[in-house]
């Protein structure tokens, strides 16, 4: 379990430096780590397992500047997906959701890897998006094209491309709040 | 989207992190708060006539020390709150250190004075002042420690505002000690920490409704 926690932990210090092979493979499992922690913890509402695996993953990935590499991953990662879960019990059935019990061990016991389709589709949510935040995203985080490219089509600079896409992000997580 | 296409769309052309960005963030804060309070208290405060002799007196440099030490202790509390898995605890106790040593040398002021002028050191000549000061003082940090919370991603959104508060408080009473005349312990015991508290729990309830990520 330690070994399996160093092994996360150096992909995600690595793809904070920059090196996106490792941040996505870092990404990848912890998608499925945290859909095994959540389905046991949500155990009474399975549907909502993989929308909030995805909620977490964004907030994982918005806030990533808040890691600080001499912290236990574990304790990091623990707090921003019970942060979510505690938003959604919330927004869900208020009170008497929050009886729900909310464990701090065993995140990386055991790994969940079969992605399946979330209830709320991102993709419907990043089409409300203001152009300025949408188009960056389109182009660069899905269709892949590069900074300068998207720049290019869009005729934003390319600093306003790499805003748009930060802000956006975070919009996005905004908006699965509502 | 299913959540492998989240992942790859969150992976692709992600920008690396600069380190040290969010105490960069508190800096900033802190530095252009207190400037605008420095701005704010000359322009409608003026500073004490009395300064150059003031420096000379101990308790003018307590009436510095504890906002002082409340902002630093603040400051550290707000770094932790923003990173979640981080634990506060230490930062907490280390708040009532100067609570604890302004409240000592208020109960030793009070117990050598004569009974009958005892209520004057604590409520000296300007309270309402003071804890209104304060507050005012403390609006530009407090507006700008949110904002520098707002970019860390604080798991207690409650106790995040208050210590936000608090700092901001603390700044504005560090400002509001420039122009004050008061040089009582009891007085500053009691009308400083107010002044300081009120922000703090201006912070605790509005950090729920405005620190959510």
């Amino acid at each position: 379990m330690s070994g399996r926690e160093d092994e996360l932990r150096s992909l995600l210090v690595r793809g904070l430096a920059g090196d996106g092979a490792s941040y996505h493979a870092f990404l990848k499992d912890l998608s499925g780590f945290l859909r095994a922690y959540l389905r046991g913890r949500l155990a009474r509402i399975p549907d909502e397992v993989e929308d909030l695996v995805q909620e977490t993953l964004l907030a994982v990935h918005n806030q990533r500047h808040t890691y600080d590499p001499g912290q236990p991953l574990t304790a990091w990662v623990h707090a921003i997906a019970r942060y979510k879960m505690i938003d959604l019990l919330r927004r869900r059935a208020g009170r008497e959701a929050l009886h729900e019990p909310l464990d701090d061990d065993a995140l990386f016991a055991a790994s969940d890897e079969g992605a399946r389709e979330a209830r709320r589709d991102l993709a419907v949510l990043l089409g409300q998006l203001p152009d300025r935040h949408r188009l960056p995203i389109l182009h660069v985080k899905i269709e892949g094209m590069s900074v300068a490219e998207a720049a290019r089509v869009t005729g934003m600079s390319e600093s306003a491309v790499k805003v748009g896409i930060h802000r956006g992000l975070k919009a996005l997580a905004a908006l699965i709040r509502q | 989207m299913d959540t492998d296409q989240l992942v790859a769309m969150l992976a692709r052309d992600a920008e690396p992190v600069t380190r040290g960005a969010s105490g960069r963030r508190f800096a900033t804060a802190l530095v252009a708060g207190s400037a605008a309070a420095v701005v704010l208290m000359l322009a409608l405060l003026g500073l004490r006539p009395d300064l150059r002799e003031a420096v000379g007196d101990a308790m003018f440099w307590v009436k510095l020390g504890v906002p002082a030490l409340l902002l630093a202790s603040g400051l550290a509390a707000c770094m932790r709150l923003g990173h979640p898995g981080s634990r506060v605890g230490s930062a907490t106790l280390v708040l009532l250190l100067p609570i604890a040593a302004i409240w000592l040398l208020a109960a030793l002021a009070l117990a050598s004075a004569p009974p009958s002028a005892r209520i004057a050191l604590v409520l000296g000549d300007s309270s309402a002042a003071c804890v209104a000061s304060i507050a005012i003082l403390a609006a530009p940090t407090f507006a700008a420690a949110f904002w520098a919370m707002k970019g860390l991603a604080p798991t207690r959104p409650a106790l995040a505002g208050a210590f936000s508060g608090l700092l901001a408080g603390a700044a504005g009473a560090l400002v509001y000690a420039l122009h004050c005349p008061e040089m009582a312990a009891p007085f500053i015991a009691t009308w400083y920490l107010l002044g300081i508290a009120g922000p703090a729990v201006v912070g605790a309830l509005l950090g729920p409704l405005l620190l959510r990520w």
